[in-house]
């Protein structure tokens, strides 16, 4: 049987608004995955540190304060430096239109706005992941 | 009653046969079963005179004043932010020219968390959500040519809240304006940062006891000034329900004034300085009777529970903002639409203070055009379509009077469930609250999803998305404010400052009022940081369970 899908949901920086990443952690874990979350104001280490620790397959990056473009770098970097550049990450949140085709550039999957369904980042995650798991197989 | 019954046989029951209803049920937005329709009998033993009264009399459910908004408009008070000071004040300027009649501010993260510019947490987030305030220094430059003697002014601040107003009177005293005329309000609602915004720094016991300071020196020194504003703002946006988020404020607002009682201020002095701040959502009706409710439950708690003498501890008077959280990014123009209909519900429903959303907040903070639209949201209200010009029109309407007393009646349910958790403070201990709010909003998104709840442009009447120009804040704030706050630092007298800071650390720990000490601390340029970790020192930081 194939593992099941692990998810790190996150919170970087210092708002609290945490009601899309609790309902978005609930929809996953509802969809059979197994999902971590970090709670507040996780700094991009920690947040990472996190992510090796649980061995995750995903993190989900939720952001309203608009450092998005300053704490998602650095995230990716760190990611990089710890060679997990093959845990998938996606974020949501309040994130201007023209910042994303930044964020995708830098490696983030894809970015959820606000009116997303939960049905569609379940989606988006395991399609991915089982492409990822295909390509590894073979 | 037999009309009634008649009219469903003959009538009603062939035609739903031969013409279904749409639904097989019908709900609000926050899921009250609604029916379809209203008839003298769902007000069984209505009494005019004890459920509504007049306006400006007990129990106020038709408002507290007795002329309402014939006699003065609601105060249009555009929640604003962002950048350097300097941004801000062009902003509120620019705003005020346009015909604001009231400013609130709204500060970025690092200052709501109470820490300055320069701490490692605040890289990435200076001038972001908000403006950027770390000292004294930079709370001058903000209000700028802004006559604080004038202009009644809302911060939004809670942890620190104390800090900023200390900060905001002594920009006042070095205007030569008295704290005893200046107005406004600062939010300080520490209980619904645990609840639903999470912007906490200290445990709740010494959260509290901050906060009933500010209600003790306020009611002697700055008597015009509104001390707290309970919120169920980002209790609602967090995803409670209408009831719930009447329900929790009042709740929140019933531990303060006990707290307040505790520490041996009289009721009447300080109750008439609490407001309110409630949300405004996209359910028209449940809206209006929310705030019509919210009116009688108070003026009862206020009379009955606490046995308040004065009528204007009486009174709920409370500010309105547009629901944040409707708003979608998908056809945003849509959002005009959604803000308009909900400054009206707040309008209908006797708000004395109200916010319109932009409608790019889904994107960021608010463009000047964005903004601008808003507020003229509110301007075409209040001088073209007549609403202003009656006192609660809705007033009488069986299904508005039905449904008001179904929301008292279930808010009432939930305040009684907290009372018996031994209150607030021990409710949100025990995270029951947080987890009612999860439940809800958990529910709702999976009624979107299953199309149970249409939205516009998100769930059906999709289309490609038009692009709409935002706000961007400069990335040169950061550098200014670390270089102003490194100036501050080095201008002032340090010794003084360490002294000050060193005085406040012993008056919390022998449990005086800290006002003064705060006050004295943010006049000798003492960061708001500075101030903030000298309390943490003695009283710790918070962290919350991890549940979901």
């Amino acid at each position: 049987m194939e593992r099941k899908i692990r998810v790190l949901i996150a919170k970087p920086g210092l708002d609290g608004h945490d009601r899309g990443a609790k309902v978005v952690a609930r929809a996953l874990r509802d969809a059979g995955m197994e999902v971590i979350y970090t709670g507040l104001r996780q700094t991009p280490e920690q947040i990472v540190s996190s992510a090796l620790q649980e061995d995750v397959d995903v993190i989900g990056l939720s952001i309203l304060s608009g450092a998005h473009n300053y704490l998602f770098p650095k995230i990716m970097d760190l990611l990089k430096e710890k060679e997990m550049e093959d845990v998938l990450v996606f974020a949501g949140g309040i994130i201007p239109e023209d910042d994303i085709p930044y964020l995708k550039s830098i490696g983030i999957e894809e970015i959820f706005l606000p009116g997303s369904s939960t049905e569609d980042i379940i989606k988006a995650i395991k399609t991915r992941i089982e492409e990822k798991r295909k390509k590894e197989k073979s | 009653m037999d009309k009634k019954k008649d009219w469903e046989r003959k009538n009603l029951e062939p035609y739903v046969k031969s013409s279904p209803e749409r639904q097989k049920e019908f709900t609000s937005v926050s899921g009250r079963k609604i029916k379809r329709l209203y008839t003298p009998l769902d007000l069984d033993n209505f009494s005019y005179l004890e459920k509504l009264g007049f306006p400006g009399e007990y129990p106020f459910t038709r408002g507290i004043h007795p002329t309402l908004y014939r006699g003065k408009l609601w105060t249009m008070r555009q929640f604003s932010g962002f950048g350097s000071p300097e941004d801000t004040n062009k902003r509120y300027k620019y705003l005020l020219s346009q015909g604001q009649t009231g400013l609130s501010v709204a500060f970025d993260l690092p200052t709501l968390m109470g820490v300055d510019a320069d701490h490692p947490l605040a890289t990435g987030e200076i001038g972001k959500c908000g403006v950027a305030i770390s000292s004294l220094r930079d709370m001058e430059v903000l209000f700028d040519g802004i006559n604080l003697g004038e202009i009644s002014t809302s911060m939004t601040i809670n942890a620190p809240a104390a800090v900023l107003w200390a900060m905001y009177i002594a920009v006042a005293e070095k205007q030569g304006v008295s704290p005893k005329v200046i107005r406004g309000t600062i939010q300080n609602d520490i209980l619904k940062e645990y609840i639903a915004q999470k912007e906490y720094v200290f445990p709740p016991e010494p959260s509290m006891k901050l906060v009933v300071d500010t209600f003790e020196f306020g009611s002697k020194e700055v008597p015009q000034w509104n001390t707290i504003s309970i919120s169920g703002y980002h209790i609602r946006e967090a995803g409670a329900t209408a009831v719930q988020e009447l329900a929790f404020t009042l709740r929140d607002g019933i531990e303060y004034v006990e707290w307040a009682i505790k520490r041996g201020l009289n009721v009447d002095e300080f109750a008439p300085r609490l407001s309110f701040f409630f949300n405004s959502h996209n359910d028209f009706f449940e809206e209006i009777a929310k705030f019509r409710a919210a009116r009688r439950m108070w003026a009862k708690i206020m009379k009955e529970r606490f046995k308040a003498k004065n009528e204007r501890s009486w009174w709920l008077r409370f500010h309105t903002q547009t629901s944040g959280v409707s708003l979608m990014a998908q056809q945003p123009y849509n959002n005009i639409v959604r803000v308009a209909i909900q400054a009206l519900a707040a309008v209908l429903g006797g708000t004395q203070s109200l916010h319109t959303n932009s409608m790019d907040e889904t994107y960021a903070l608010p463009a000047e055009q964005a903004v601008t639209i808003a507020l003229r949201t509110q301007q075409i209200l209040a001088y073209e379509s007549g609403v202003a010009n009656t006192i609660d029109p809705l007033g009488g309407s069986y299904y508005m009077e039905k449904i008001t007393d179904e929301i008292e009646e279930k808010a009432n349910e939930y305040i009684k469930k907290i009372d018996d958790l031994g209150g607030m403070v021990r409710a949100i201990e025990a995270g029951f609250p947080q987890r009612e709010i999860q439940e809800s909003s958990y529910w709702y998104q999976k009624a979107v999803e299953r199309k149970e709840k249409i939205i516009v442009g998100v769930n059906e009447f999709i289309m490609e998305n038009e692009k709409i120009p935002t706000l961007v804040v400069d990335e040169a704030v950061v550098e200014h404010q670390l270089q102003r706050l490194k100036d501050v630092k080095n201008e002032r007298n340090t010794s003084y400052v360490k002294e000050n800071l060193e005085t406040l650390k012993k008056a919390a720990i022998d449990n005086e009022n800290l006002m003064p000490y705060i006050l004295k601390c943010v006049k000798s340029y003492a960061t708001l940081g500075e101030i903030m970790d000298s309390l943490r020192e003695i009283w710790g930081g918070y962290q919350e369970p991890i549940q979901f």
